[in-house]
């Protein structure tokens, strides 16, 4: 859109873009302000600008063990990613540069898994986690994170390799490059973008999934999202601690999102958008 | 390329996939069929036996049922004209000569990265608190009373923030599709005299359809799970005002511990969403070649 518009329309726009951004960003703004009032500030009526005291921070790691749920996060929704990719890259490779006449049929029923409820198994996961000793551990929800996420994950590279083009690869091979030429030099440089944002916006998924980790965890392996949501339950006035819990949990998955913001559209909707 | 090793290489690197995904999908539903027809509780598991229907007879009859049922219905339809509407506007504007445009799309796509607790959280304490919120602010600063809008409007508050939530998400789908749009034709119908409402009539919205069906079709699938939001904020109620088919499975499953009436929601959960994504599926498919 590089048509001459007069300075005051651009203006115009401009104005009435930034309010409603604004407007759409202030919860979050006023989290993170709130996040550095006291306590007493915190109720006392709207107030933009807070005293810049670091309280409420220490409060919600010496009360609560911030350190623990945090690493629970990160283990959850990096291991489940590491894994998922583990799984989907070779899928995804075969279907996209050896397709056959069923790959259309096993990529669509891939999709379909994920069309499936969360409650609809609700009952025999639990009972599963229960009878196995999987509840409230590490290991079976970061397994359940990757199963829950692996269709958006092999669709994903898939969309991503299938715009690598197969001439580039008969070229090589006329040029003399082994099958392991091939791979290193050609196939694997393409690829890492697409790997890249797959895994970025997995891990977004997985840091921000609120219904499994809230059944499946007590203490012991409760990533922030089952953390937070325990803080439902009114303990008290805790505007300023909640918003500095909020704060940590929310600041690194925006920080990343902000940088994902194409991946997103992609990933999301299976390359239906682009 | 497709000699017969590489065919063979292949069905290896497909197999685990398929595999894991063939057991994650097949054995928790049929699991969650079996169950259904039990009479089964965890708080009186000798008591099992055969219940045939009844858990669906039982599931059917329950006024709760059709609340829940309805309020899916109010919570999606609500959730979708808002950020579908929203979507439209915000990417149109967002689409326009702006200075700024970069930071202002991150400001409005910023909500979607939220986890669902905080997002609920944030707008339950510090935004629509009756006495504490930034709503409860304004109103004082007008001279009116407060709402205490959890206690008063349940849904319509959940519907907010979800709308809040997923705003984000369509805003930048449609954006990402007005963004295609050939700008000689726009050109082209402004200089013919076209106004503003006829082109985007004729021009933008046709040309957003598809990105808008998208928009629906996902919004909708993650929509009927919405959990954490509700469990947060009203957990359900006041009564049965906010709750919608997955919190009602989750109530009967781990507050009541009736896992064969659970199961039976759960299959029933199923269908509805089955049939939103026979549509989804077609649209994507249509893709594929």
């Amino acid at each position: 859109m590089a048509r001459a518009v007069s300075r005051n329309t651009r203006i115009g726009w401009t104005i009435a873009a930034w309010v409603v951004a604004l407007i759409i960003f202030f919860p979050i703004l006023y989290t993170i302000i709130t996040s550095l009032k006291s306590e007493q500030e915190a109720i006392s009526g709207f107030n933009l600008i807070p005293s810049f005291t670091l309280q409420s921070y220490e409060t919600v790691q010496s009360q609560n063990n911030y350190f623990r749920p945090f690493m629970n996060s990160v283990i959850l929704a990096v291991g489940s990613t590491l894994l998922a990719l583990i799984v989907a890259i070779p899928a995804a490779w075969a279907m996209a540069f050896s397709p056959t006449r069923r790959t259309k049929d096993i990529l669509m029923w891939m999709l379909s898994t994920k069309m499936m409820p969360a409650v609809a198994v609700l009952v025999p996961i639990y009972l599963i986690f229960l009878r196995t000793g999987l509840m409230d551990t590490r290991i079976g929800l970061t397994v359940l994170l990757m199963l829950i996420n692996l269709p958006i994950v092999i669709w994903m590279l898939y969309t991503y390799f299938r715009e690598i083009p197969g001439e580039i690869l008969e070229a090589a091979r006329m040029d003399g490059a082994t099958l392991r030429d091939e791979i290193l030099y050609i196939l694997t440089p393409m690829a890492v973008p697409g790997i890249a944002s797959t895994m970025l916006l997995n891990i977004i998924l997985a840091w921000n999934e609120a219904f499994w980790t809230i059944q499946l965890t007590t203490t012991n392996a409760a990533p922030l999202s089952a953390f937070i949501a325990s803080f439902s339950s009114p303990q008290g006035l805790f505007w300023a601690k909640l918003s500095a819990a909020s704060t940590m949990a929310i600041a690194p998955i925006l920080i990343l999102g902000w940088f994902s913001q194409k991946q997103l559209v992609r990933g999301l909707t299976f390359g239906a958008v682009k | 390329m497709a000699t017969r090793q590489t065919a063979s290489l292949a069905r290896l690197m497909r197999a685990p996939a398929i595999i894991l995904l063939l057991i994650w999908m097949a054995v928790p539903l049929a699991m969650t069929l079996y169950y259904s027809f039990l009479n089964y509780n965890l708080l009186n598991p000798a008591g099992t036996s055969w219940a045939g229907w009844f858990n669906y007879q039982y599931f059917y009859t329950d006024p709760a049922f059709f609340a829940s049922i309805w309020n899916t219905l109010v919570l999606v339809l609500g959730v979708l004209f808002i950020t579908v509407v929203g979507g439209i506007a915000i990417a149109i504007l967002i689409d326009k000569p702006i200075f700024g445009q970069g930071i202002v799309r991150i400001l409005v796509i910023s909500p979607f990265f939220v986890m669902p607790p905080v997002a609920a959280l944030i707008w339950k304490n510090m935004i629509m608190h009756p006495s504490y919120g930034v709503f409860a602010d304004i109103a004082k600063f007008f001279g009116a009373a407060p709402v205490d809008w959890f206690a008063q409007y349940p849904l319509f508050s959940i519907i907010l923030i979800v709308a809040w939530q997923w705003l984000p998400f369509a805003t930048l789908i449609l954006l990402t599709s007005l963004q295609s749009l050939d700008g000689e034709q726009m050109e082209a119908a402004e200089m013919d005299g076209a106004p503003a409402y006829s082109r985007f009539l004729y021009l933008v919205l046709p040309h957003m359809a598809r990105a808008i069906t998208v928009v629906i079709l996902i919004q909708t699938i993650f929509l009927l799970g919405i959990y954490a939001e509700i469990l947060v904020t009203t957990n359900g109620g006041p009564g049965t005002a906010s709750t919608n088919l997955t919190f009602l499975i989750y109530r009967a499953a781990r507050l009541n511990f009736d896992i064969g009436g659970a199961a039976a929601g759960g299959i029933i959960a199923v269908i509805l969403t089955n049939i939103v994504a026979v549509f989804l599926m077609r649209a994507v498919g249509k893709n594929l070649d």
